[in-house]
C-alpha cells in the first residue's frame, strides 16, 4: 500500500517516514499530469463511495475526523471496512475540522475531515476559514444532496461550495462518480503544495451511490495551478548582497518557514548572517528560543527587543510571513528605515502590505538553501559585517525589558507562572496547542519553544475553541509526544465536547484551563480602553463564583481525569500528576487571577514605536539612540 | 484611480465566473464592466473585466486572480495597443416625421438598424465607450426608450495571440 501522504498519486520515489514538508515542485505536478512512469495502476468496478475510500487510501490517508449524516451515509459504509483509514467520530463537525488542522500542524501532512450536507457542512465553515488564514493543508469532504435535488432547497441542502468560496484554497462539487479519484487526488495536491490551504470536496450522494470504475493513478487536470517553488537567482544574489552588507539586519520569520520544513535551513542562515531573528506567532519554534539570536515574538504582544529590532533595523528579511497588522502595528510607521527583502511562496503576499525592495517567490527551503552559498560568496568578498554595535543595542533592550510579569495582588495564581511551569516541566518535545486570547499570548511568550511543529494555535482567524479539538488532532498525528491544550475558560466552553471523543478513542491529551473566570483578552481591552466597564465578559467559572460549569466535574462526566489547582505551591505537583496520567485525557482547572494582563502591548492601530512594556511604561528609545 | 482592461483566460468550468467576480468584490475592487465568452478552444473561456483601480491594487488583484486554480492567464490590454469594443442595442422612438432624422444619426455613427416598427427602430452599434456615449447623446432628442449594453471585449493588436501558451498547457494535461 502506498503510504505517501502526498496529494498526488503514487510516485516512483519511496516515501520517507515521519513529518514531511508539504511543498513539492512543479516538476512533480508535470510528472503526475503526464501519468508518470512505472506506477502501479489499480482499477476496479465499485460504487462512488468505495471509490472515495480507495482514493483516500491511495493518497496515504491514515486518519479521518468526521461525523456521518444522511447525505454522506454511503461513504461511511465502505469506510468501515478500510484497514488503512482510522475514522474518529467527533461530537461536532467543527471539532473534526480543527482536529484535521491540528493533525496537519503537528505532522506537516494533509489533515482530513468529513461531514454531511447542510448543517454538517456549515459547521466546517469556521475550521476552513481558520486553515485558510494559517495556510494549513486540510481536505474536507462533505456529502451533498443527490444531484437531481441540488438547487431545490432539499432537506439538509446548503451550497457549501458557494459558502466557502472565499475561505478555501479551492473547492470541488462532484456529481459524476467517474471524477472522484481525479478530484480527490487534485484536492490533496492543491492542499499540500505551494502555499498550503484547505480544499473542500463536496460530493453528491447520487455520485456515491452510482457505479463507477476506479482507476489509480488518475491524471491531474490542473493547467492553471503551478506554484513557483524555485526562487529567482538574481533576486537571491541581491538578497545575499544586502545581508552581507547590512549593519542592523533582522530576519522576520513567519509560519511559512514551518510549513516549508525549513527550520534547519533557517538555523544555518541565522548563524551565517549573524542577523537578529524574530519569530512570529505562527513561527514560534522555527528557530530555538535558546538560540542567542532569537529575540522572540514581534508584534502587538511581542518582546520589546523584537519590536524594537524591527523598528530600528536597516534590513528586513521577511521569510514566509505576511506583514499582518498584529505584527506591523500602524503600517506606515513599521520598520521605517528598512530595506525589505520578502521571500514567500505566494506571490500575492509580496508587496501586499509593505512595498518590497527585493521580492523572492519560492519555497522557503529552496530560498534559504540558495541564499546560503551566495551569502558566503558575498561575505568572502565584503568580509563579515560588523554587527557588534547592533547586538550591543539589542542586548541592552533585552536586558532592560525582558519578558516578565508582576505577582498577583489578589492571592490567586499568576497565569504566566502556570503556563511557564507547564512548558518547563513538560519539556520542548511536547506539543502545546492554544486557544485564542490572553492564555495564547502568554503561552507564546512564556513557553520556550525549541523545535518546529511544537506550537499550534489559531493565528490569523483567532478562533476561540480551537485548542481542544486541534490538540486531539495533534495527539493522533503524534501519539508519542505529550500534547498540552493550553486553553481559556471561555475558549474551552466552545468545543469541550470533544473530550468525549478523546476519552472514548483513547487520545490522552492534557488540557490546562487557564481559568480567570472571564473573557480575559476582551476584559483587558475593557480595562485599558473602556474605563474598566466590564460589559459581558464575566463567565462565573472561577474563584469565588458559582463555578458554572465546574470544570472538574465536567471533565469527570466526559470520562477524563479532572484536577483543580489554585495555589502556587501546588502548581508543579499538579502538572506532574497530569504528566503521569497517560491512559486518559486530563483536564486541569488552574484558577488564576483575572487581573493579570498581557504585556508588552502595542495598542491596535498605533505605531510599534508606542509599545508599552507595562501599563504606562514605554521604553526610552532616545537613550539607546 | 484609472481604468484598466484585463483579459482573463480561464478554464471553462462551472462556477469560475463566481470565483473571479467574487474575488473582486471581496477585495473591494469595483468592476466597471465584465464580459465572458468562449475562445477558439472549447476548454478555455475568456473574461474581459474593466476595473477602476490604482496601480498597486491592480497588481494585487492580478496576483490574487492568478491564485485561482481555474485562472490560466491574465493580460492587461492597454488602450492604444488593443481594440476594445462594446455592443449597444438601443430602441428609439421613430415615427414618420422623425424617422429620417434617426436614420441619419445611424449612418453617421456607422450603426445598423436591426428592427423597425411603425413607431420605433432598434439600433445596433459597436465601439468604444466614447463613441457609444456620443451616439446616445445624438439619439436622445428623438426619445430613447430602452438600452442594453454589453461589457467591453478587447483583443491586442498585431499577430500575437495571448491564448497560444495557455492552449498548450491545457492540451498537455487534458
Amino acid at each position: 500500500m502506498v503510504q505517501s501522504h502526498h496529494p498526488a498519486p503514487p510516485r516512483a520515489a519511496a516515501p520517507t517516514p515521519g513529518p514531511r514538508p508539504v511543498v513539492t515542485s512543479v516538476t512533480d505536478v508535470e510528472q503526475v499530469a503526464a501519468g508518470g512512469t512505472g506506477h502501479a495502476v489499480f482499477s476496479g468496478e465499485m460504487n462512488g463511495a468505495k471509490s472515495i475510500v480507495r482514493s483516500l487510501e491511495e493518497c496515504g490517508v491514515e486518519v479521518i475526523f468526521g461525523l456521518p449524516g444522511g447525505a454522506v451515509l454511503p461513504l461511511y459504509d465502505p469506510l468501515m471496512d478500510s484497514e488503512q483509514i482510522r475514522h474518529i467520530l467527533v461530537r461536532h463537525e467543527q471539532g473534526a475540522g480543527h482536529a484535521a488542522s491540528g493533525y496537519a500542524h503537528a505532522t506537516g501532512r494533509v489533515g482530513v475531515c468529513v461531514a454531511t450536507s447542510g448543517p454538517g457542512a456549515t459547521n466546517l465553515v469556521t475550521p476552513l476559514a481558520d486553515a485558510n488564514m494559517d495556510s494549513i493543508p486540510i481536505v474536507a469532504i462533505t456529502g451533498q444532496v443527490g444531484a437531481a435535488l441540488i438547487g431545490t432547497d432539499a432537506f439538509q441542502e446548503a451550497d457549501i461550495v458557494g459558502i466557502t468560496l472565499p475561505i478555501t484554497k479551492h473547492s470541488f462539487l462532484v456529481t459524476n462518480p467517474d471524477d472522484i479519484p481525479r478530484v480527490i487526488a487534485e484536492a490533496f495536491h492543491i492542499a499540500g503544495t505551494g502555499r498550503p490551504g484547505p480544499v473542500l470536496v463536496d460530493i453528491a450522494k447520487s455520485a456515491m451511490a452510482a457505479g463507477t470504475s476506479f482507476g489509480w493513478p488518475p491524471e491531474l487536470q490542473l493547467p492553471g495551478y503551478h506554484p513557483t517553488t524555485k526562487p529567482h537567482g538574481k533576486q537571491i544574489r541581491e538578497a545575499a548582497r544586502l545581508l552581507a552588507t547590512a549593519r542592523r539586519p533582522v530576519l522576520y520569520v513567519g509560519g511559512g518557514v514551518i510549513r516549508s520544513g525549513a527550520a534547519a535551513e533557517l538555523l544555518k542562515l541565522a548563524s551565517a548572517s549573524g542577523a537578529a531573528v524574530v519569530t512570529t506567532l505562527m513561527a514560534r519554534g522555527a528557530l530555538p528560543d535558546s538560540h542567542p539570536q532569537n529575540l522572540g515574538m514581534p508584534g502587538m504582544h511581542g518582546t520589546v527587543a523584537a519590536v524594537a529590532a524591527l523598528q530600528k533595523c536597516d534590513l528586513l528579511v521577511a521569510l514566509g510571513t505576511r506583514f499582518d497588522d498584529r505584527v506591523t502595528g500602524k503600517l506606515s510607521s513599521f520598520a521605517p528605515h528598512a530595506t525589505v527583502v520578502h521571500a514567500d511562496i505566494d506571490p500575492a503576499e509580496i508587496g501586499k502590505n509593505r512595498t518590497v525592495d527585493v521580492p523572492i517567490v519560492g519555497d522557503l527551503k529552496e530560498v534559504i538553501n540558495d541564499l546560503l552559498p551566495e551569502l558566503a560568496a558575498e561575505q568572502a568578498q565584503h568580509g563579515k559585517p560588523d554587527l557588534e554595535a547592533w547586538w550591543r543595542q539589542i542586548d541592552d533592550w533585552r536586558e532592560t525589558y525582558p519578558l516578565g510579569f508582576e505577582p498577583t495582588e489578589d492571592g490567586l495564581l499568576a497565569p504566566q507562572h502556570v503556563i511557564s511551569r507547564i512548558g518547563e516541566i513538560s519539556g520542548p518535545e511536547s506539543i502545546f496547542v492554544a486557544g485564542v486570547g490572553q492564555h495564547q499570548m502568554w503561552a507564546s511568550q512564556f513557553i520556550r519553544f525549541e523545535r518546529p511543529n511544537s506550537w499550534i494555535n489559531s493565528g490569523g482567524l483567532g478562533t476561540m475553541g480551537y485548542s481542544v479539538p486541534a490538540a486531539m488532532g495533534a495527539k493522533v498525528g503524534a501519539p508519542d509526544r505529550t500534547v498540552w491544550s493550553i486553553d481559556g475558560d471561555g475558549c474551552f466552553q466552545m468545543t469541550n465536547q470533544e473530550l468525549a471523543t478523546c476519552a472514548i478513542n483513547e487520545i490522552p491529551i492534557k488540557v490546562a484551563i487557564i481559568n480567570n473566570s472571564s473573557l480575559g483578552m476582551v476584559r483587558q481591552w475593557q480595562t485599558l480602553f473602556y474605563e474598566s466597564r466590564y460589559s459581558n465578559t464575566d463567565l462565573n467559572t472561577g474563584h469565588g463564583t458559582v463555578r458554572i460549569p465546574d470544570f472538574v466535574k465536567l471533565a469527570e462526566a466526559y470520562g477524563c481525569v479532572g484536577l483543580r489547582c489554585d495555589a502556587e505551591a501546588d502548581v508543579d505537583a499538579t502538572i506532574k500528576r497530569a504528566m503521569e496520567i497517560d491512559d486518559q485525557p486530563v483536564v486541569v482547572d488552574f484558577t488564576v487571577s483575572r487581573n493579570a494582563m498581557v504585556w508588552p502591548m502595542v495598542a491596535a492601530g498605533v505605531s510599534n514605536d508606542e509599545i508599552q512594556y507595562a501599563r504606562g511604561i514605554s521604553p526610552a528609545w532616545d537613550r539607546e539612540d | 484611480m484609472s481604468r484598466h482592461t484585463l483579459s482573463v483566460l480561464v478554464e471553462n468550468k462551472p462556477g469560475v465566473l463566481t470565483r473571479v467576480s467574487g474575488l473582486f468584490a471581496r477585495r473591494s475592487f469595483n468592476i466597471y464592466s465584465l464580459a465572458v465568452g468562449p475562445t477558439e478552444h472549447p476548454e478555455i473561456s475568456r473574461i474581459t473585466v474593466v476595473v477602476d483601480v490604482a496601480e498597486l491594487p491592480l497588481e494585487q488583484v492580478t496576483k490574487q486572480l492568478n491564485k485561482l486554480v481555474h485562472v490560466l492567464k491574465i493580460v492587461e490590454l492597454e488602450r492604444d495597443t488593443s481594440v476594445q469594443r462594446e455592443l449597444l442595442l438601443v430602441k428609439v422612438r421613430a415615427d414618420n416625421p422623425n424617422r429620417a432624422g434617426v436614420l441619419e444619426v445611424v449612418q453617421l455613427f456607422r450603426a445598423r438598424v436591426v428592427d423597425v416598427v411603425p413607431d420605433a427602430v432598434t439600433i445596433e452599434a459597436t465601439g468604444g465607450p466614447d463613441k457609444l456615449a456620443a451616439l446616445l447623446t445624438a439619439l436622445e432628442p428623438f426619445g430613447v426608450r430602452e438600452i442594453v449594453q454589453s461589457g467591453t471585449v478587447a483583443i491586442g493588436r498585431g499577430s500575437r495571440s495571448i491564448t497560444d501558451r495557455s492552449l498548450e498547457r491545457v492540451g498537455r494535461s487534458a
